[in-house]
């Protein structure tokens, strides 16, 4: 490798100003959440949160404007953002199914509940469908043990899991138009 | 004694639709808060809940008035607030096998904004927040409306009912981490970094959130709170008469009949909790070995059926009360599997900090995953017993490796027949036994 690679002129900076990346409702949130911490950089993971309720993923543009607005290097919030297992750093599908892996739902039927998600959708960890639907993902153990196994699509918990109703509850919300339905 | 007494924690619960302020109030709800306020110095409510005998519900067991008794104002008796401070609710429960808290924040969520009135009150503190973890979202729109309801009601904010006392109470969800739960990790995360524990000292009573002092309680110790103010410490400790005070909340998952969980005394016996409350084990099945304390704790037997659930005896026995959640291992799920399980959730968990935990969990997984699909070595075992090794207190910057040592030293210990099998055999009879997967060799057979 040629030193003059290092120099300046080859390593690219981004900046965003918030004021013309994040909506006003967005500042605001983030506020508040500032304004109930003693540092502006405390509020970064509920910042993550914020923009990832309203954009459904955080994406880097997000990244830089949010680090901007919180008057903090762009690279402190994005060893955060990946620090943590709910901050999605990838666009996500419409439903982000999160399947409990954890050791009671392995004792109680984990198994067959991977391979028939896996099977009805045609993804496996970490990918999405081609029609933008639902992205796959794991969840450490969701606290719903004693319904094992169980998961959580969206804010939504589902348990008592069946290979059976585990596909209806996905064809379910293939149909619905947005989580909210 | 009546019900009521007996279960304090659980009797209000109500997950289909959660009591209102004032429900909860014409149902005895903030008399211990009232009280605590209105008759109580802050080192006399210390006293008490140090009398009582309340030891920490999130897994260590270490006594709650000796955590708080190392609050810098108490140290020269000295009432009143030297300078801000905070009280911190742990519900970040992630530990595998364990959802009592879950029960709590969401079928009582004004039984933790009063306990934590009466722990802020104690300490001087100025402001708490409930750190809960970013899967509960129920329990974070019910912790919300039981805060909003106490805010109108003057029990949060300033002036408390008429007093000098000021307490503001947020919610704070995290984004996620297991080592979260770790009381130094979580302060990290409040201030928005990366979850890593710090060292300790200082201890979080000195400096914790933002420099200033800092206690940081679990959610179902800081639950006892309000019925030990309302009954007193003699009541507290007589519900537990032969063991540590108070009840617990015990658990059970796997294959057994009924899981779920049960508020019962302190120091139960695992053959009661398994047998009369989980229904026992699920049909055909028989008992080889359980957790009694969620993920990071060691193996125990049938034959410690009869060893009581309390800090002393479970340690006693060779493993660790954590959490109270038994994780139950029957005779047709194999050991090894599990144990893979465990470490696989350790390994992903990891904060990354220090090497032992950050090369030595995933190793372990590596191990652990040739062993059970048939491909593992003779000396596999003596690399597992060196990873037990390096991995153990001392040797690492927080307990999170050493948790994830106690289920696979213990597995070793317990099945190491299973063990040698996988690795003589090149398979998992286990696998076969319940046709999950495609036929393996002969020498299979469950």
């Amino acid at each position: 490798m040629k030193s003059d690679v290092l120099s300046m002129e080859n390593i690219s900076t981004v900046t965003i100003d918030y004021r013309q990346y994040l909506s006003t409702t967005e500042v605001a949130a983030i506020e508040h959440e500032v304004s109930i911490m003693e540092t502006r950089e405390a509020a970064g993971i509920e910042a993550l949160k914020i923009i990832q309720e309203h954009r459904g993923w955080v994406s880097d543009d997000s990244l830089y404007a949010i680090a901007d607005l919180l008057n903090m290097p762009e690279a402190e919030l994005e060893g955060v953002a990946t620090f943590y297992n709910l901050i999605y750093r990838q666009a996500v599908g419409q439903f982000v199914i999160h399947l409990c892996d954890s050791v009671a739902c392995h004792l109680t039927g984990y198994e067959e509940i991977y391979q028939t998600i896996k099977s009805y959708l045609g993804i496996d960890y970490g990918q999405t469908t081609i029609d933008g639907k639902f992205t796959f993902l794991t969840n450490v153990c969701l606290g719903g043990c004693d319904k094992a196994p169980s998961m959580m699509v969206g804010k939504q918990h589902y348990q008592s899991l069946t290979p059976e109703n585990v596909v209806e509850i996905l064809a379910d919300l293939a149909k619905q138009e947005s989580e909210n339905d | 004694m009546t019900e009521l007494l007996k279960r304090p924690l659980t009797q209000l619960v109500n997950l289909e639709s959660p009591l209102s302020l004032s429900q909860y109030i014409s149902e005895g709800g903030y008399q211990g808060a009232s009280k605590a306020l209105h008759e109580y110095s802050p080192k006399q409510v210390l006293d008490l809940v140090s009398n009582s005998g309340l030891k920490g519900r999130g897994g260590a067991g270490f006594p709650t008035g000796m955590k708080w008794g190392c609050v810098p104002m108490f140290a020269d008796n000295d009432d009143k607030a030297p300078e801000f401070k905070y009280l911190v609710a742990n519900a970040d429960e992630m530990e595998p096998g364990t959802f009592k808290d879950r029960y709590l924040l969401e079928g009582v969520p004004h039984q933790l904004v009063e306990s934590m009135i009466i722990g802020s009150y104690t300490m001087a503190a100025n402001r708490g927040y409930i750190f809960l973890r970013g899967e509960y979202h129920l329990a974070a729109k019910r912790l919300q409306q039981a805060i909003d309801e106490a805010y109108q009601h003057n029990w949060l904010g300033k002036n408390i009912q008429g007093t000098q006392f000021s307490f503001d109470l947020y919610v704070h969800t995290s984004a996620g981490r297991y080592i979260c739960g770790e009381e130094t990790a979580l302060i990290n995360a409040l201030e928005g970094r990366r979850a890593i524990p710090r060292a300790k000292p200082p201890f979080p009573q000195m400096s914790g959130l933002f420099g200033k002092p800092t206690v940081v309680n679990n959610v179902e110790t800081l639950s006892n709170l309000p019925h030990i103010l309302k009954h007193g410490a003699a009541w507290f400790k007589a519900l537990s008469p032969d063991s540590d005070s108070g009840t617990k909340i015990y658990a059970a998952c796997g294959r057994v009949k009924t899981p779920g969980l049960w508020e019962l005394p302190m120091g139960t016996t695992i053959r009661e909790i398994l047998y009369q409350h989980a229904g026992g084990m699920a049909d055909g099945l028989k008992l080889r070995g359980l957790l009694p304390g969620g993920a990071s704790t060691d193996f125990l037997l049938p034959e410690h059926l009869d060893t009581p659930m309390d800090f002393d005896s479970i340690a006693k026995a060779g493993s660790r009360l954590g959490t109270g959640g038994l994780i139950v291992l029957d005779d047709k799920s194999c050991p090894v599997a599990m144990v893979l399980n465990l470490i696989k959730f350790f390994a992903q968990e990891s904060c990354g900090w220090c090497t032992p935990c950050r090369d030595g969990t995933p190793w372990a997984v590596e191990v652990l995953t040739r062993i059970e699909n048939g491909r593992g070595r003779k000396e596999d075992l003596d690399s597992l017993h060196n990873l037990c090794d390096f991995m153990w207190l001392g040797k690492t910057h927080c307990a999170l490796a050493p948790g994830a040592v106690e289920p696979l030293k213990s597995a070793l210990r317990y099945f190491l027949d299973d063990f040698e099998q996988h690795i003589d055999h090149g398979c998992c009879s286990y696998k076969q036994s319940t046709n999950q997967q495609t036929k393996l060799k002969g020498h299979c057979h469950g």
